[in-house]
């Protein structure tokens, strides 16, 4: 458990996630606009979304859909009977004075994510509620010296706020546990999990407290929209929490905004009297109601998760749970590895993906769907390893070979002339070659038999790479020690 | 149950209703008396009642996943209260932006 060192003694943090994240819907959550990114400003609202008098919600069949979904996805309590309310403030983006939320009785009761942590300790994050909610408009708040310009796109798009019990105690945690989160959206599509674009965005809840005493009281970061950004949020406000409370004064509730230029957090002015959101069941819509029957049929048609893919791959392929947390962490890659690996040596597969194979994807900058190499390609590559064809040190050559022209690897191979020399005769003729060249190597080698690798590494050069390691070695000591 | 002073313009407040001081008192009278009505309510034991959320028997009615609305910028710019940009004058349907004081915290 990583504390902090203050002046009078260790501290711990406390820290919860609220976590927004977009269903992946075409419509709205009570309206049939588009939800697409990036239209023209106020070209996806429907007078519903403008809130004009009138106008009712009705709701998205899917949008509900994916909530369970969600719920299922995070072992949760599915409620069959949940209410919208009318969460009530006034705010220039939010056109009917009124956010329709989940309060009291959400769609989702509670569930739990287990962290993938790199010491392999895994920890479990509960899962206090998720609930279906409308997002508001965009503001934007530097267009004109005194005016503001409202887009309401986005306002009515359907979010799931999913709310974790304050189960973290530092910040690789909450990073753990908004990774696990975003991959277990991902692996059931309900959410594509795009920091970058909105789709997700996290508020933090931070306190500090003595290990194992009171909790302290809690300050809110709104709308932390990167993994890195929460981790420096949550470092500074507890550096920040522990001094006021070591400097003698006390923490006061409030809501505070994280500056990413500065890395510090600050307090937004006195929204607090705002806090009163007086909800109440919204009379525009009936209770969500929902059969049994239609949470099992979801239930079935659930993906096989992370966690259980994890378990998977370390008992079939016998790859480490380290390995393979970092081969389910996306979907597509832990396909891709099964690509790879099936009837193969795993170890050799995962070496492979996490080594080069995600090298040359970080160096383009390319997704894995777009990869020049593909997974059955890889395979074969590794097949050449196998059976001999190719030494190792040639196999890494064509892999940059494939990657420039999206080639098989026999076909490079038989282009290139790259197969593996294992003919002993031509080995032979290469060992004695470097040999009679470099008598002064000779005798160094006979005081140093480390050098040794030198003259491997000289055949290896004059056979282009081309003769088999494990020949040369043997051909080599049989000569100089002979 | 009776609210004072206070309280009223606290309420006015959350709803940005302007409520000059000399009618606060007479206010808190007025919700007094009326939040003593809903109390008599209270009275009445509903430990076995389910509580009512429609008069008809209705279950929710749902809608497809279908964008079936939208595209119509100059229609819902055209209630701006305060007056709207567009990203290209003569042209509404492009796209615009209302416009409301400054509220930038």
């Amino acid at each position: 458990m990583a504390l902090i060192k203050g002046e009078t003694g260790d501290w711990e943090m406390v820290i919860g996630l609220e976590v927004h994240a977009q269903v992946s819907s075409q419509a709205k959550l009570f309206s049939g606009a588009p939800t697409e990114f990036g239209a023209d400003p106020n070209t996806q609202v429907s007078l519903v979304d403008a809130a004009m008098p009138g106008m009712l919600p009705v709701i998205n069949a899917y949008c509900v859909e994916q909530a369970v979904r969600t719920g299922l996805g995070l072992k949760a309590q599915i409620n069959l009977h949940s209410v919208f309310d009318r969460k009530n403030y006034f705010y220039a983006d939010l056109p009917a004075g009124y956010q329709i939320s989940q309060y009291k009785q959400p769609v989702v009761g509670e569930g739990v994510v287990v962290l993938d942590m790199k010491d392999a300790d895994s920890r479990e994050v509960g899962i206090e509620r998720l609930h279906l909610e409308q997002d508001a408009g965009k503001s934007l708040h530097d267009q004109h010296p005194t005016q503001t310009y409202i887009d309401l796109n986005r306002a009515g798009v359907a979010l799931m706020e999913i709310v974790s019990k304050p189960d973290m105690r530092n910040a690789d945690e909450a990073a753990a546990y908004l990774t696990k989160l975003r991959s277990i959206l991902r692996y059931l599509g309900t959410c594509d999990g795009n920091m970058e674009e909105g789709s997700m965005r996290c508020d933090v809840n931070v306190s500090v407290r003595k290990p194992g005493g009171e909790l302290g009281t809690r300050c809110e970061i709104k709308n932390v929209n990167s993994i890195r950004f929460v981790k420096q949020a949550i470092e500074y406000e507890a550096r920040r929490q522990i001094e006021v409370i070591e400097g003698g004064g006390k923490i006061v509730q409030q809501t505070r905004l994280f500056d990413s230029h500065k890395g510090e957090t600050r307090s937004m002015r006195s929204k607090e009297e705002a806090h009163d959101y007086r909800y109440f069941p919204d009379p525009d819509l009936l209770p969500l109601v929902l059969a049994q029957d239609f949470v099992d049929g979801i239930k079935a048609t659930l993906p096989e998760l992370p966690d259980d893919k994890k378990a998977r791959f370390v008992k079939d392929y016998g790859i480490s749970v380290y390995d393979a947390g970092v081969m389910v962490a996306e979907r597509e890659t832990a396909e891709f590895f099964e690509n790879v690996a099936k009837g193969r040596d795993p170890k050799l597969a995962v070496n492979w993906v996490m080594g080069d194979f995600f090298a040359m994807l970080n160096r383009r900058g390319l997704a894995i769907g777009d990869s020049p190499i593909k997974a059955n390609q890889l395979g074969q590559l590794i097949d050449l390893i196998k059976d001999g064809t190719i030494s190792g040190r040639i196999a890494k050559d064509l892999f940059i070979m494939m990657e420039e022209s999206g080639k098989d690897p026999a076909v490079l191979v038989e282009e290139k002339g790259l197969k593996q020399v294992t003919d002993t005769g031509a080995i032979e003729a290469a060992v004695d070659q470097i040999i009679a060249a470099n008598p002064d190597k000779v005798e160094q080698y006979r005081a140093k038999p480390t050098m040794l690798g030198w003259f491997v590494g000289q055949v290896m050069k004059s056979t282009g790479g081309k003769a088999n390691p494990a020949s040369v070695n043997e051909l080599l000591k049989k000569k100089l020690d002979g | 149950m009776s609210l004072d002073k206070q309280t009223v313009a606290r309420i006015a407040r959350l709803a940005r209703l302007k409520v000059p001081e000399e009618e606060l008192q007479g206010l808190a009278g007025e919700l007094s008396g009326i939040m003593d009505w809903i109390e008599q309510l209270n009275s009445v034991d509903t430990s076995s009642v389910e509580p009512m959320n429609s008069v008809a028997d209705l279950s929710l009615p749902m809608r497809q996943d279908k964008v079936t609305e939208g595209g119509h910028p100059a229609r819902v710019l055209a209630n701006a209260p305060g007056g709207a940009v567009y990203l290209e004058p003569g042209n509404p349907d492009a796209g615009g932006f209302f416009v409301v004081p400054k509220v930038v915290e």
